[in-house]
């Protein structure tokens, strides 16, 4: 490939022209200087500008797709609470971890995508897989390490994968996927393909070197790929202020000359539209963008987390701008959908979850000779 | 036939499989401009240009993990390590990542792509830079591991890993480039991966030698014939894995005593796996215990004494033979 010639305007960032309107304006400033978007005292007053903001995304958005978004964030919702409840029947075993919170991530990135686009993730996978077409019965068998999972009962949580659906799998190597993401993105410019490559990892997973030297590969060989850090403010049990030197990981791919945004992680809609920006670089470009998109994770960081490191009350105030509470008002007020509109995507939600646990339920175990399987093409 | 060297029979492997199939690329430190560290892929720069052959940064996790993402998303990579000693950086995208999708993926996704480069000791380049590090990847289920010691092998092992359809680890030997031998010109000569080859037939005694100790192998076996009349088989597995098991025990049925001369350190390699297996399935046939000849166990020395005397030669090898034949 030739070399690359840099010399790429970065985009919107936090003081760009992605997230200014909706700056904190009091912005507190932590050890390190850095501003923190999304300081709890200053919550509420964000939640306001946020909805009118996502207010006006929606008002451009085909309401067919906004009602899918909400059902996906509630179905993942709704999932996820229901594998907490097995897991601690024992149908589940090993690591599951949940994505409660985040949803507004995987769904707002995610349905911008074209079927065609591919995704890699971290461990974290459940509902992006759910998101990207894997079935939730397929994927709550696979939790339950039945015939009937999406990767025959191989994988368990943090190994969802789909060949016919692009989902190119749940990584349990921190950062890891980085790399292996990279390189599906430089199939699709090899091939020529319109593909996108949407990949995912944690704000812990920077301080991996994967996560370096993937980023110079791609902004050196132009490559069509969206690095999406899911910043859940919580690597494990460690906050982002004991493990990152700057708080600002958006602006780490200005090492790279790469174009990178950050992004309100509690906003469907700015995820959106913060993805479609990105992902028009790709086509149109090939070009690669960092977005750093913060939430927040509600629950431990899998399930065998006492969550002692944190308090009750940092959560709680959080869960005020929950992502689902957000745009279902959001919504309402755009008169997108009325209450019997959300009484019937929960319903839905509920009985698709049920469906998944009742499929998972049945699903035989894996035959034994599916041991030594698999393991050579 | 032509006469090569080791070097230009994986570099015509390569031409060949460029040219055979749009999706074939090679990747890595030096490859392209530079011509290759070692110069395995001169000319093929210039020949197919950037798309084909891609020259990376120092980058060798990140430049593995290119590899296997685009090997699952359709392409055939082939990754250059300048030696192996580096691919260790590497190891987490080759064993958590290339060796496992296939299964945890429950069969959906396959990695085929073949990673490269000379394995083990040079001359005089000391402790990080001559480590013989196939046990570690031959430990990995989903990995293939193959090892070729003749120009002939090189070329037909290495087109057939290009197109076997898992990853591949494939080890040549800096010290062996230059070894020249008959190549089949070919274009679909191919050697299938896990075929042992019967280096010179014997009827006293075996060694099982791969890469360098191959030739060294062979030179033991003339002289032991020479002095002590003693006929020694010498077999090649070629492919570390999956081994073939089979020709050994045949052979060791037929010689009742195996000496395994091999290039990495002793502890927990490939030849105390060969050993075990022969143990389990052709115990009856020794006539003596089986003896290994390794590297020593350190890191290997710069001085040039101290480095002979930490690799096998003819003469630990012959000393080997000598024991188990009771001579």
């Amino acid at each position: 490939m030739p070399k690359a010639a840099v010399s790429h305007k970065t985009a919107g960032d936090r003081n760009g022209s992605a997230a200014k309107s909706t700056k904190p304006s009091k912005a507190k400033a932590d050890k390190n200087g850095n501003e923190d978007f999304a300081i709890v005292e200053l919550a509420k007053a964000e939640y306001q500008k946020r909805r009118k903001s996502q207010f006006e995304a929606i008002k451009k958005t085909d309401k067919k797709l906004l009602r899918e978004m909400l059902y996906q964030m509630v179905l993942g919702r709704r999932f996820e609470e229901k594998c907490a409840e097995v897991y601690r029947m024992g149908k589940i075993g090993g690591f599951c971890h949940l994505y409660i919170g985040q949803e507004a991530i995987g769904v707002g990135s995610m349905m911008a995508l074209k079927p065609s686009d591919m995704v890699i993730t971290s461990y974290r996978d459940h509902v992006q897989a759910m998101v990207k077409g894997i079935s939730p019965e397929a994927v709550m068998a696979e939790l339950y390490g039945k015939e009937g999972g999406c990767v025959k009962g191989k994988g368990g949580s943090m190994h969802m994968f789909s060949a016919e659906h692009e989902f190119f799998g749940g990584h349990g190597i921190v950062g890891g996927q980085i790399g292996v993401g990279t390189g599906m993105a430089y199939a699709a410019k090899y091939k020529g393909t319109d593909q996108v490559t949407l990949c995912f990892f944690g704000e812990a997973a920077v301080n991996q070197g994967i996560f370096h030297e993937s980023l110079n590969m791609a902004q050196l060989w132009k490559l069509p790929i969206i690095y999406i850090c899911e910043n859940n403010q919580y690597g494990m049990g460690t906050s982002q202020d004991r493990a990152l030197s700057t708080r600002n990981i958006a602006k780490k791919a200005d090492a790279f000359e790469m174009a990178n945004e950050f992004v309100d992680g509690m906003d469907v809609m700015a995820v959106r539209e913060a993805t479609l920006r990105a992902i028009k670089r790709a086509r149109e470009e090939s070009l690669p963008t960092l977005l750093e998109v913060r939430a927040y994770r509600y629950m431990g960081h899998s399930m065998s987390d006492p969550g002692n490191y944190r308090t009750r009350e940092e959560i709680a105030k959080y869960q005020e701008r929950d992502p689902i509470v957000l745009f279902k008002d959001s919504l309402k007020e755009a008169k997108v959908l009325t209450e019997k509109d959300f009484e019937s995507i929960e319903r839905e939600a509920v009985e698709a979850t049920a469906r998944a646990v009742r499929f998972a339920d049945e699903s035989p175990y894996p035959a034994g000779d599916e041991l030594l399987t698999d393991v050579f093409a | 036939m032509a006469v090569l060297t080791i070097r230009d029979a994986l570099n015509q492997a390569l031409r060949e499989e460029i040219i055979r199939d749009e999706n074939v690329f090679v990747m890595g430190e030096e490859v392209a401009e530079y011509d290759g560290a070692y110069k395995v892929t001169r000319g093929l720069w210039k020949e197919f240009g950037d798309k084909r052959v891609v020259d990376t940064p120092i980058t060798e996790l990140g430049f593995a993990a290119v590899g296997v993402g685009a090997a699952m998303a359709g392409l055939r990579p082939v990754i250059e390590f300048m030696t192996w000693n580096f691919s260790i950086l590497a190891s987490d995208q080759i064993i958590n990542h290339a060796a496992a999708m296939r299964y945890m993926s429950g069969g959906q996704f396959k990695v085929p792509i073949v990673f490269r480069g000379p394995n083990g000791s040079a001359y005089q380049v000391s402790s990080q830079h001559s480590h013989a590090i196939e046990s570690m990847y031959a430990n990995f289920p989903g990995l293939k591991v193959v090892m070729p010691s003749t120009a002939a092998d090189a070329k037909g092992l290495l087109k057939a890993s290009i197109r076997d359809d898992n990853p591949v680890i494939f080890m040549e030997q800096e010290r062996m480039y230059g070894l020249k031998g008959e190549v089949p010109e070919d274009e679909d000569f191919i050697i299938p991966l896990g075929v042992a080859d019967v280096k010179r037939e014997g009827s006293d005694c075996t060694i099982v030698a791969r890469s360098m100790t191959v030739p060294l192998a062979l030179q033991a076996a003339e002289k032991i014939q020479a002095e002590f009349d003693v006929s020694v088989e010498v077999i090649d597995p070629r492919t570390i894995k999956p081994l073939d098991i089979d020709t050994i025990t045949n052979s060791v049925k037929k010689t009742n005593r195996l000496v395994i001369a091999e290039e990495s350190h002793s502890f927990a390699s490939v030849g105390a796996e060969i050993a075990y297996q022969v143990m389990d399935t052709a115990f009856d046939y020794l006539d003596a215990p089986i003896k290994r000849i390794s590297t020593a166990e350190t890191p290997i020395p710069y001085a040039k004494n101290l480095e002979a005397a930490a690799l096998p030669s003819v003469e630990s090898i012959i000393a080997a033979v000598k024991e188990v034949c009771y001579l």
